[in-house]
């Protein structure tokens, strides 16, 4: 006998696979920008739209309405190439060049040493302060592992 | 039929600024394999290539940016797309967020003050360094930082950029200088001082350094947009 109305086990299959499909993939991460750009305008906030997207997606995945692994395929994609995708921003210095006439030198002086600091200063801070926690709650790390699980 | 006519129809065509971008990127990845030199970075060369190309070709930018403008628009989703590393690092971001937060704060207020006395060394004027400032940061939050200090968005882009290439190309060189061990650190540390193109690299190194630049990018961001003000 044939069943009456619509099979779900079959429909939800259905869903996993066009869910899957890297186009739909493409389709929510644009529209998870589409929402980061909305909520930027709608609040007039200074912070750029990608940011508040990388927000957003971020809640979306621990509130576990989206699984990795429907995006993956896509994020994959972006990521793998994503130096590429500075390629117009940098060709765009050919425009501005006039700007930096002059001051070439000092410009990438200045790019050198701050981000050679900036690197340094931070990796040092985030050892530096993991020590100290390790140090603080290393006599109450059991106890506390403990209160967690 | 007009063969120059056609010639200039075309490479306004988006096609023509993606396809150049993708071949010269390709390039330039093919050459980095082959000389395994940080110099060599794919993006520097792509970047030259297409300059030199459309000077040669006497192609006006305009045209290539139909093209361009299209890959642009995918550092969007891309930066997004940065909330999967974060997420599957989530049991270290708690662990560590004391440490991740304190990295962020130091690593901004050394980038912002670094620039700033950098600037007044070289006798740099007020806009130039002011469009410097926010060079650590990524691209979107730069310009809208750089806008609101009376910068010259264009330099900013600049910076960001060469910035970037210089982390993404010796970021491996730079934890093996400062003998970083811990890969939380090193991994913030590549995102603080540049930002997605520099996580670009530090997801190549490995998970958990490419979740912490990720990272860095969202929270340094943050603080850059609070502080730099202070600081110009």
């Amino acid at each position: 006998m044939r069943k009456c109305g619509p099979d779900h086990r079959a429909l939800y299959h259905t869903c996993e696979v066009l869910f899957l499909k890297t186009i739909l993939q493409a389709a929510f991460v644009f529209l998870i920008c589409l929402l980061g750009e909305g909520i930027v305008h709608l609040f007039s906030l200074s912070f750029p739209s990608s940011v508040v997207s990388m927000i957003l997606l971020f809640f979306l995945l621990l509130f576990r309405w989206v699984r990795q692994e429907q995006i993956q395929g896509f994020v994959r994609f972006l990521q793998q190439n994503m130096a590429l995708l500075f390629v117009p921003a940098g060709v765009a210095i050919m425009e501005n060049y006039s700007y930096l006439k002059g001051n070439v030198l000092p410009f990438l002086l200045v790019c050198v040493i701050s981000t050679i600091v900036t690197f340094a200063v931070t990796a040092y801070t985030v050892q530096f302060t993991a020590a100290l926690q390790r140090r603080r709650t290393k006599p109450q790390t059991n106890q506390k592992e403990d209160g967690v699980q | 039929m007009n063969l120059s006519e056609t010639a200039a129809y075309l490479t306004s065509s988006p096609f023509f600024g993606i396809t150049l971008s993708i071949l010269c990127y390709e390039l330039g990845c093919a050459v980095n394999r082959r000389l395994k030199t940080p110099v060599a970075n794919p993006l520097l060369i792509a970047v030259v290539l297409v300059i030199l190309l459309l000077k040669a070709l006497k192609i006006p930018y305009e045209g290539y940016n139909q093209g361009g403008a299209v890959i642009s628009m995918l550092l969007a989703p891309a930066t997004a797309s940065l909330a999967v590393n974060i997420y599957s690092q989530l049991e270290r971001l708690k662990q560590q967020l004391l440490p991740i937060l304190a990295g962020a704060a130091a690593g901004t207020v050394a980038s912002v003050g670094c620039i700033v006395l950098l600037c007044k060394a070289f006798g740099l004027d007020r806009t130039l360094t002011v469009s410097l400032v926010p060079k650590s940061v990524t691209t979107p939050i730069a310009m809208g930082i750089s806008e609101q200090l009376g910068g010259v968005v264009p330099v900013t882009v600049a910076a960001v950029v060469v910035t970037g290439i210089l982390g993404a190309a010796f970021a491996p060189v730079l934890i093996k200088v400062f003998r970083i061990k811990d890969p939380v650190a090193a991994g913030l540390g590549i995102g603080a001082c540049s930002h997605a193109l520099g996580t670009s690299k530090a997801l190549e190194i490995g998970e958990i350094e490419g979740a912490m630049s990720g990272i860095a990018i969202g929270v340094v961001g943050l603080f850059t947009v609070i502080l730099a003000p202070l600081f110009v």
